[in-house]
C-alpha cells in the first residue's frame, strides 16, 4: 500500500507512504513548530536529528510524545498536535534550552530576526524555572564570520551545510554531553581553518551563534569623514532581496530605492558592480575564447574547461581542497575587486582624489567578499582595493539606523561612469547567470554575428549541477553549471578523473547562487524565496535597453580610455589575480 | 597547536590500520581503536591521516575522538594506569585508590609522569565487578585493591619486573 490514511487534530488526510508528521500536518495547514528541523526542496537541503523536541506531538497509543519531523505516518495514526501534554511538553524543552542560553536578546545581532527568539515567545514563555550553570566558550572572530558558541542550541544546521550541502568539512559536534559545541577540527579558530567564508551556516542559524563581522560602524565613520571621498557599488543580487527586510515580497526589484537610500547615507558616488559585472565578461569571456581557440587549434598546453572565478568562497575552497587545479579558474577577479581597482585608478585620476582619501564600499549578498576585500593581492602599499564589504543585512541596519523610510523612497538612478550596466552583468546574481552573460558576449565575438536570441533556457534553473550545449555557429560549446559547493567538487572530481567534457564551467558556493548568499535577508528555510529573487533578476534583465556587456558604451569608454583591450598589459595588472595553495 | 610531523613508517602504519577496514568512514571508531592501540595516543597528526584515508574530514575526527573519553589526543605512559570509576568501583573506594596513584606520581587524570612511564587514567566497568576496585596496568589487571596497596604496584613497574605490562 503506497498511501496512509491519518487523522492529524481530527481532521483526517491521505499521505504518500513515507511521509512524516511534519510534512503530513504541512500539508493541512497545521504548522507544528521546530527549530532544528530545516528542509530546502529543491536544493536537496535537509536537516533533521531530531535534537531539539520541540515538534513533538501526541500520537495515540504510543507511550512516548513523537518527534513529528522524523516519525513517519503509520495507517489509522491519531494524532493531536496541540494537547495539553504537548504543549507542556514543548514548554519544558524550550525552558531547558533557554536555562543554558544567554539572556542578551535585547543587545544580540540576531535579535528581532532568530529562530529561537520567536519560538519562546510563540509558545509564550514567561519564565524559566531551570536555573543552573550555562555553558561558555571562547568567541571566534574571523575576517568574514563570528563564531559565539554560547549562543549555540545544537541544532546542527551550520554542520549539514557546512558537509554535507558544502562539502567544506569545518565544522562539527565535539566533546560530549554539557561540554559540547559546534567547532572546527582540534578547536581551532575558523581563520586557520578550510573555512570558504560562504556564510551558508550564518544563513541557517537560528541563533546568533553566528553571524556576520558587522562592519556599519566603520562606514558610518568614513561616510562622516570630510576628507574622504566614499563611493559605493551594490552586488546585482542586492537588488532582489533587500526589499524583504522592510517587509516587501520575496521578488521585489527595489534597484531604484536602493540607489536612493545610498545617496541618502552619503555616499558621494553610488555605483554598481553590474559594470564590474559587464567588465568580468570583457577579461572572461576573452580569455575563454583565447584558450578555446588554442586548444581547437591543438595546443596541449592548454587546459580547459574554464572556471568562473567571481565566488570568493569558491576561490578559497579550490584553493584548499584541489591546489593542483589552481591554473583551471580564469584568471579574472571577481567584480568586487574589477570595481575596486578601476575605482582606485581609473576613476580616482578622473576625480583627482589619492587613493587614499577614496573610500570604495561594496554592498554584498555574501560574507566571503570581506574575507576577499582582505586579500594582500588586492592592496596596493596596504590600501586595499575595496575597504568594506557590507551584507544586504546590514546595508538594511544601517538604512533604518539613518531614519531613512525605504518603502516610499522614489526610484533613483545608479551615477555614470561606473554605475552603467547592462542585462548580462544583472543576472550574475543567479546560479547560470554568470554563464549566460560569458556567452551573450563570447559568441559574437568568436563569430561576429548578432545572436539571434538572447534569453538561454536551458542554462537557468534549480538543479544543483547542469549542463548544456551551445551553438556557436557551427561549434558546439558545452558547459557545465553547479551552485553549492558539494555539487563544485562532483565537477572538479570529473575534470581530475578526465572525465570531464565541458569547456566552461560556472560554480558558485552557494545554493541558488547569489540570490541565496550568506548575507542575503534570511529565508528561514523557505525556498520559495530564493526562486522569486531569481525570477527577480531575469526580469531585470529583460527590462534593460542593452543586455550584452561587449555593448555597455562606458564599457566601451574605459577599454579606449584606459585599459586598451580586454587581456592587455593593463587590463592584466588591474583585473586578473593569481591563486595560491592553501594546504 | 605545535605541529609535529609524523615519521614515514607512522603514516604508513596509519594507512595500514584504515586500510584494514577497507577504508570505509562507517569503520572509523575501529580504525581509531586499532591507530590507538598502535600508538597509544591519536595526536592532531594522525587524525588528520585517517580523515585523508577515510575521505571524511578531520573536524568529525575530532568529534568522534573527544566523544569517546577512552579516546586520547595525551600521550599516554609507557605503563598506562586505569582505575575503574565504575558504580561498584567507585561504592567501594575506587576514588581514594585513584587519590593515591595521582599523589604517588605527582600527576592528573589524563597526565603523564615527566619520565613517560607512567599515566592515569579513569574508565567505567571493566566487567570485573566481583574485583571491585578494580586498577588496569596496560593489560594487567588488578582487583581489590587499597591505597595501601598502590606503592606497591607502582614499585613493580619502576623496577621494570613486569614486562608483559608494557603497551605496544
Amino acid at each position: 500500500m503506497d498511501t496512509i490514511n491519518l487523522t492529524i487534530d481530527n481532521k483526517t488526510l491521505v499521505v504518500k507512504k513515507g511521509t512524516t508528521i511534519l510534512e503530513a500536518a504541512s500539508g493541512i495547514g497545521i504548522d507544528i513548530p521546530t527549530l532544528c528541523h530545516m528542509k530546502l526542496d529543491d536544493l536537496n537541503i535537509e536537516n533533521k536529528p531530531g535534537g531539539c523536541r520541540i515538534c513533538v506531538v501526541e500520537v495515540n497509543g504510543r507511550r512516548n510524545l513523537a518527534p513529528a519531523c522524523c516519525t513517519e505516518v503509520n495507517e489509522g495514526m491519531e494524532i493531536n498536535t496541540h494537547s495539553m501534554r504537548v504543549i507542556n511538553a514543548r514548554r519544558t524543552v524550550m525552558e531547558l534550552i533557554l536555562s543554558d542560553h544567554p539572556f542578551d536578546c535585547l543587545i544580540c545581532a540576531k535579535s528581532g530576526n532568530c529562530d529561537l527568539q520567536d519560538m519562546a515567545h510563540n509558545l509564550g514563555i514567561r519564565e524559566i524555572r531551570y536555573q543552573g550553570e550555562q555553558s561558555t566558550y571562547r568567541e571566534d572572530t574571523s575576517p568574514a564570520i563570528i563564531r559565539e558558541v554560547d549562543k549555540c542550541i545544537m541544532c546542527r544546521r551550520c554542520e549539514t551545510m557546512c558537509n554535507e550541502v558544502q562539502t567544506v568539512g569545518v565544522l562539527s559536534a565535539i566533546n560530549r554531553g554539557f561540554e559540547s559545541v559546534v567547532s572546527p577540527a582540534f578547536e581551532m579558530n575558523l581563520d586557520h581553518s578550510v573555512c570558504t567564508y560562504c556564510g551558508q551556516c550564518v544563513a541557517v542559524c537560528p541563533t546568533g551563534a553566528l553571524t556576520e563581522v558587522d562592519e556599519t560602524g566603520k562606514v558610518v565613520r568614513a561616510l562622516s569623514d570630510p576628507t574622504k571621498t566614499v563611493i559605493v557599488q551594490t552586488a546585482p543580487a542586492v537588488r532582489a532581496a533587500l526589499g524583504e527586510e522592510f517587509g516587501m515580497e520575496a521578488g521585489t526589484l527595489v534597484t531604484g530605492k536602493l540607489v536612493a537610500a545610498l545617496r541618502r547615507l552619503g555616499f558621494d558616488h553610488v555605483f554598481d558592480t553590474d559594470f564590474a559585472a559587464d567588465l568580468t565578461i570583457m577579461e572572461e569571456g576573452t580569455e575563454l575564447l583565447n584558450r578555446l581557440g588554442k586548444h581547437l587549434s591543438g595546443d596541449k598546453d592548454v587546459k580547459l574547461p574554464i572556471l568562473t572565478s567571481c565566488c570568493p568562497a569558491w576561490v578559497k575552497f579550490f584553493e584548499h581542497q584541489f591546489p593542483e587545479m589552481k591554473d583551471i579558474p580564469s584568471t579574472a577577479r571577481s567584480p568586487q575587486q574589477m570595481f575596486g581597482a578601476i575605482a582606485k585608478t581609473y576613476f580616482a585620476d578622473q576625480l583627482g582624489v589619492k587613493r587614499e582619501d577614496l573610500v570604495v564600499v561594496s554592498i554584498m549578498p555574501c560574507v566571503a567578499k570581506k574575507y576577499e576585500c582582505g586579500r594582500e593581492e588586492f592592496k596596493t602599499n596596504d590600501n586595499p582595493d575595496v575597504d568594506h564589504a557590507l551584507t544586504t543585512r546590514e546595508l538594511a541596519a544601517l538604512i533604518k539606523l539613518s531614519n531613512i523610510d525605504f518603502k516610499s523612497l522614489p526610484n533613483e538612478e545608479f551615477d555614470n561612469p561606473l554605475g552603467e550596466s547592462t542585462g548580462a552583468g544583472v543576472i550574475f546574481g543567479t546560479t547560470g547567470g554568470v554563464i549566460e552573460a560569458a556567452v551573450r558576449t563570447a559568441y559574437e565575438i568568436h563569430t561576429k554575428k548578432e545572436l539571434p536570441r538572447l534569453d538561454f533556457d536551458e542554462l537557468r534553473g534549480m538543479e544543483g549541477i547542469r549542463e548544456a550545449t551551445i551553438d556557436f555557429d557551427g561549434l558546439p560549446i558545452k558547459i557545465g553549471i553547479a551552485h553549492g559547493l558539494g555539487n563544485a567538487r562532483k565537477l572538479l572530481e570529473d575534470i581530475q578523473a578526465g572525465k570531464s567534457e565541458f569547456h566552461a564551467i560556472e560554480i558558485m558556493s552557494c545554493p541558488g547562487g547569489c540570490i541565496g548568499g550568506g548575507g542575503q535577508p534570511y529565508h528561514h528555510g523557505n525556498a520559495d524565496v530564493l526562486k522569486q529573487r531569481q525570477k527577480a533578476l531575469y526580469t531585470e534583465d529583460k527590462n534593460k535597453a542593452i543586455r550584452k556587456s561587449h555593448e555597455n558604451p562606458y564599457i566601451v569608454k574605459l577599454y579606449e580610455e584606459f585599459l586598451g583591450k580586454p587581456m592587455s598589459d593593463k587590463a592584466h595588472h588591474l583585473l586578473h589575480t593569481e591563486y595560491f595553495d592553501r594546504t | 597547536m605545535p605541529k609535529i610531523k609524523l615519521a614515514e613508517n607512522t603514516v604508513e602504519l596509519i594507512k595500514a590500520v584504515c586500510a584494514e577496514f577497507e577504508n570505509k568512514e562507517s569503520e572509523l571508531i575501529n580504525v581509531l581503536h586499532g591507530v590507538q592501540q598502535k600508538l597509544g595516543y591519536l595526536p592532531a597528526e594522525v587524525q588528520e591521516v585517517i580523515a585523508r584515508e577515510l575521505n571524511m574530514s578531520v573536524a568529525k575526527v575530532y568529534g568522534v575522538v573527544t566523544f569517546y573519553s577512552f579516546f586520547t589526543m595525551i600521550p599516554q605512559g609507557e605503563f598506562p594506569i586505569s582505575i575503574c570509576m565504575g558504580t561498584a568501583c567507585y561504592v567501594r573506594g575506587a576514588e581514594q585508590v585513584l587519590n593515591e596513584f595521582k599523589r604517588q606520581l605527582k600527576v592528573e587524570v589524563g597526565e603523564s609522569t615527566e619520565d613517560g612511564k607512567f599515566s592515569i587514567n579513569c574508565l567505567r566497568c571493566v566487567g570485573a565487578c566481583g574485583l571491585a576496585p578494580v586498577v588496569t596496568v596496560g593489560e594487567k589487571v588488578y582487583g581489590r585493591v587499597s591505597p595501601s596497596e598502590v606503592k606497591k604496584i607502582i614499585a613493580e613497574y619502576r623496577e621494570g619486573c613486569a614486562d608483559d605490562a608494557k603497551t605496544a
